[in-house]
């Protein structure tokens, strides 16, 4: 299906990916021009807004009420402030562990699948061959087929490749999940570099791999950083993979940590409040950080109509 | 879209040919040779393994019965088991109400931070934040709001709204509700985004020329926005819908599946039964009888939905 959108999008910029045209308007001038049209009284913008905001924050004020309150309070401000929660269970209950396993995964995944997804998706973007259409297939079917109902076998291979209670089995299954969506964001990215840029580097003389990393690289870094990102905050954030492949408890990485908490047999909320605000902090900072390019990214990479 | 798309010309063909043949065939293949071997190892491999071990008798507790079991599993799911129809209901349930509510939701949302008004770069960063938060967390977070001593509730009970009572996820009256609002919470960005995204796309002229002809928002939204999102929608429902089936990290963290199994999903029991009830033989079969119904309701979907019809 993304398949036809990312035809469909070829189609309609014929002239982007071989160069021979103007490249489309950027959306920040498209921004611009929407001012002109603005007319929504404010009221109906600001009071659904306002109440979706509450909706949103106050969830998440709730979590750092309880991770900085001290234990017994009912206060809803958050002061006095106490640090126990936080000393607590970043030392006694390993988040101190998890918060490095997570981050080790999370960097790994990260690197990983842009590598492999870069690779993939250029030769996707500017090649021609036999096998492109099935591996397109492959690439859309994969997206139906569920991790968690991949366990069992998963648990097996990694059994005979002794990788169980290794923070690289995370790491494989989390990149393999994340290949297929970023390949074909990544070749939306590169299909909106024209080809032109890359033939003038081939006719200055630079080889194909020197033109690809003077002259495309740069110009895909929000893409990149979307993508990357995007799987950084995924290995982060999933928990069966870490929960199946991982039974040492050094191993383990924050979501477990926080589904021990869970399990406890009577909850220490604040433990489990500052717990969620270590693991929340690192995505929601990155979040904030790309979701920008995100919007563009998964407007030039794959539901551009 | 579909006009633009028309009006397209193909890209000149020729001209590329002549390109390629410069390059060496192999360098496409060398490309994508990792991607394809990591997915034919961890994807394609574990697929086919999942359809073999659901002919097996395959249990690590009770190895002396392991062996080949022909269809036994399959007969066993559709005859005996008393837990699948009902985990296979709720998994509909789940998936329709989250999808509906989250289409509904998120469309809202992205029509409103499309606009142009002060403070949309804060507000877009805040109301799409919960994406980037995970099940398990989306769990930690509403367990914190849902426990019935210190908890939301309470404060409401304290201000004279409702009353002091049991945690509404352990009342199988309120627990899909609560849960279903746990998982809007963070599910409703995904879609106000991808909508977004789509939106940016839209030619302002066809709003203009509509404006001209005296079309109310209204008009333009159900003539000119909707028909635009159309193919979005489509994707981002169905990819939403598989998601919601599949995925387990909050219900089994939020709920465990109970109380008394009433939010036990499909793929929830599978884990149940592969992970802790060591029975990798029949969590396989679950799986497979899941992958059919997931593939074949996607099928009736785009079917239905007629995607990407009217564009080639």
């Amino acid at each position: 299906m993304t398949a036809a959108l990312v035809e469909k999008k070829d189609a309609r910029t014929p002239g982007t990916s071989r160069g021979n045209s103007t490249p489309p308007p950027s959306s920040h001038r498209r921004t611009k021009r929407e001012r002109a049209f603005d007319d929504v009284p404010r009221w109906q913008i600001y009071l659904p807004l306002g109440i979706y905001l509450l909706f949103t924050l106050i969830p998440f004020y709730w979590m750092f009420l309880f991770a900085v309150r001290p234990a017994g309070s009912t206060s809803l401000v958050p002061w006095p402030m106490t640090g126990a929660h936080f000393s607590k269970v970043w030392n006694e209950r390993s988040f101190a562990v998890f918060f490095q396993n997570s981050m080790l995964v999370g960097v790994a995944t990260l690197i990983a699948t842009t590598l492999v997804a870069l690779a993939g998706g250029y030769a996707l973007a500017r090649f021609n061959f036999k096998i492109k259409g099935a591996f397109m297939l492959a690439l859309l079917c994969s997206q139906f087929i569920p991790g968690a109902l991949m366990l069992v076998p998963l648990f097996e291979i990694f059994k005979n490749l002794q990788m169980i209670n290794s923070l690289g089995s995370v790491v494989i299954a989390e990149t393999v999940f994340q290949l297929p969506l970023s390949i074909i964001l990544i070749s939306g990215f590169i299909k909106n570099v024209p080809i032109s840029l890359e033939e003038a580097a081939w006719v200055d003389g630079c080889s194909r791999f020197k033109a690809f990393r003077t002259v495309v690289l740069p110009l895909l870094r929000p893409g990149l950083i979307a993508v990357g990102s995007f799987a950084f905050v995924h290995s982060w954030n999933h928990f069966l993979f870490a929960l199946m492949f991982l039974s040492e408890q050094d191993k383990q990485t924050i979501p477990v940590g926080l589904n021990t908490l869970i399990g406890a047999d009577s909850v220490d909320l604040g433990a489990l409040a500052a717990g969620g605000v270590i693991a929340a902090v690192p995505v929601v900072i990155v979040f904030a950080f790309i979701q920008k390019w995100l919007i563009t990214g998964f407007s030039a990479g794959a539901v551009k109509g | 879209m579909a006009q633009s798309a028309a009006v397209a010309t193909p890209p000149p063909k020729g001209k590329a040919s002549k390109r390629r043949s410069a390059t060496p065939r192999r360098l496409p293949y060398l490309l994508i040779a990792p991607a394809g071997l990591l997915m034919l190892g961890f994807i394609a491999y574990p697929v086919i393994s999942v359809f073999y071990y659901s002919l097996q008798n395959y249990n690590v507790t009770k190895p002396w019965r392991n062996g080949f079991a022909g269809f036994d599993n399959f007969i066993k799911i559709f005859t005996e088991d008393e837990l699948f129809w009902p985990s296979l209901g709720f998994s509909a349930q789940w998936v329709i109400v989250q999808v509906t509510l989250q289409l509904a939701l998120g469309l809202a949302l992205a029509l409103i931070v499309n606009q142009t008004f002060i403070g949309r770069g804060i507000s877009r960063a805040m109301v799409f934040s919960p994406w980037a938060v995970s099940g398990v967390l989306t769990s930690t977070i509403w367990i914190l709001l849902y426990n019935s001593s210190t908890g939301f509730s309470r404060y409401l009970a304290d201000a004279g709204i409702g009353e002091y009572g049991t945690s509404v996820l352990s009342d199988t009256g309120t627990v899909f509700w609560a849960a279903t609002v746990a998982e809007l919470w963070r599910g409703v960005p995904f879609f106000a985004i991808l909508i977004l995204a789509d939106l940016q796309s839209v030619s302002k002229e066809l709003y203009e020329a509509a404006s001209v002809d005296g079309a109310g928002r209204m008009r333009q939204f159900f003539h000119i926005t909707l028909p635009h999102l159309r193919d979005a929608i489509i994707l981002a429902t169905l990819l939403r819908g598989v998601w919601e089936f599949n995925n387990v990290d909050l219900l089994y963290t939020l709920t465990g599946g109970g109380p008394a199994g009433e939010t036990t999903t499909l793929p929830l029991y599978v884990a149940n039964t592969g992970i802790e009830g060591h029975d990798f033989g029949y969590a396989s079969a679950l799986t497979t009888v899941a992958f059919v119904i997931l593939l074949f309701c996607s099928i009736v979907y785009l079917r239905l939905s007629k995607f990407g019809g009217d564009n080639k």
